[in-house]
């Protein structure tokens, strides 16, 4: 139980993930869980604005549940296995974080100073939410998929265009991380 | 569907969601650690997950295993392109590090009481609306 509680380590937490995607094969299924984004926009009745989304949403409906799943997995660590406490970051990136402001307890899942209640509502706040949740959408989607379809699923199956796509990933992430945050945040 | 598949696939999404959660993929901090390469967390996360997967798909190649409702198990190739993966890329791994989630953190953190992702959840459905839009204009 002990070791169920503490965060797990990426050799146990990893081949689970990969695993899950197996399995989900075995039932038929792809891992892919930005396609629900587009099933969403389908259930809400997009498909009458715009031939993307017309198709029929009903079939896809099982990743629908896997993300409900998700979301109930999120509340079952949070509440019965250990809840909101990890193993922390390397020092190196603590210290930097620090250096832009950023100095909320890294054994947390996020940091108070951008995600809590006061910032989210103020003006910076608000603006990195919005702003990275349409290109997290509007990307995921132009790219066929996200991390758990392009880089968990497709570089397991060898595909050259998720190679391709996870590399994209790198260069935002990179140009985020390194050129854009540390004068946003 | 039917009703036990459903539960299936609600608890696989379940499994799935510990494993991220207690493997720390959903932590604004690990994503920041993975994109200055200050440790190797994430990356034996990913890859360890790559490796088990790409094992199991070798055995159901080789092995010709079926799935269990006896159908073949079809890995559609992706489509060959280079500039949509790239450019798609690029957008989605932008806003991957703005946030400091991606996709599947995003419905985890939702049910952990992080209610900041709704919002991300909210436009990233106008993300995608608008990707429907203007896909025509996009090159691919």
């Amino acid at each position: 139980m002990e070791f169920l509680l503490a965060p797990w380590p990426w050799y146990v937490s990893g081949p689970i993930v990969g695993a899950t995607m197996a399995l989900l094969l075995l039932f038929g299924k792809s891992l892919g869980l930005s396609s629900n984004f587009r099933i969403v926009c389908s259930a809400c009745g997009a498909g009458k604005k715009n031939d993307f989304f017309n198709f029929n949403w009903k079939n896809e409906s099982w990743n629908l549940v896997f993300a409900i799943g998700c979301i109930l997995g999120g509340y079952i660590s949070m509440e019965y296995l250990g809840g909101d406490h990890l193993a922390g970051i390397s020092k190196a990136t603590q210290e930097h974080l620090a250096q832009l402001g950023i100095t909320s307890d890294s054994h947390y899942v996020l940091p108070t100073e951008l995600f809590s209640k006061d910032a989210i509502f103020s003006f910076k706040g608000i603006s990195m939410l919005s702003i990275g949740g349409f290109l997290i959408g509007f990307g995921s989607r132009y790219a066929g998929g996200c991390t758990s379809g392009h880089a968990i699923s497709g570089l397991s199956n060898l595909q050259l265009p998720s190679l391709i796509a996870v590399i994209g990933y790198f260069i935002g992430g990179l140009i985020m991380t390194w050129l854009i945050l540390p004068f946003i945040l | 569907m039917k009703p036990i598949r459903t539960i299936i696939y609600l608890i696989l999404g379940v499994f799935f969601g510990i494993a991220l959660s207690k493997g720390e993929a959903i932590s604004w901090f690990r994503i920041q650690e993975m994109f200055r390469f200050e440790s190797f967390h994430m990356y034996g996360f990913i890859g360890s997950a790559i490796v088990i997967g790409a094992l199991c798909i070798q055995v159901i190649k080789i092995f010709q295993i079926k799935d269990f409702d006896g159908k073949d198990i079809v890995l559609a190739d992706k489509q060959k392109s280079t500039w949509r993966y790239l450019l798609g890329g690029i957008a989605f791994g932008l806003g991957w590090a703005l946030v400091g989630g991606c996709t599947a953190p995003l419905f985890i953190l939702m049910g952990y009481g992080e209610y900041s992702m709704v919002i991300v959840f909210v436009f990233a459905l106008l993300g995608t609306f608008s990707y429907g839009i203007f896909r025509n204009r996009l090159p691919h």
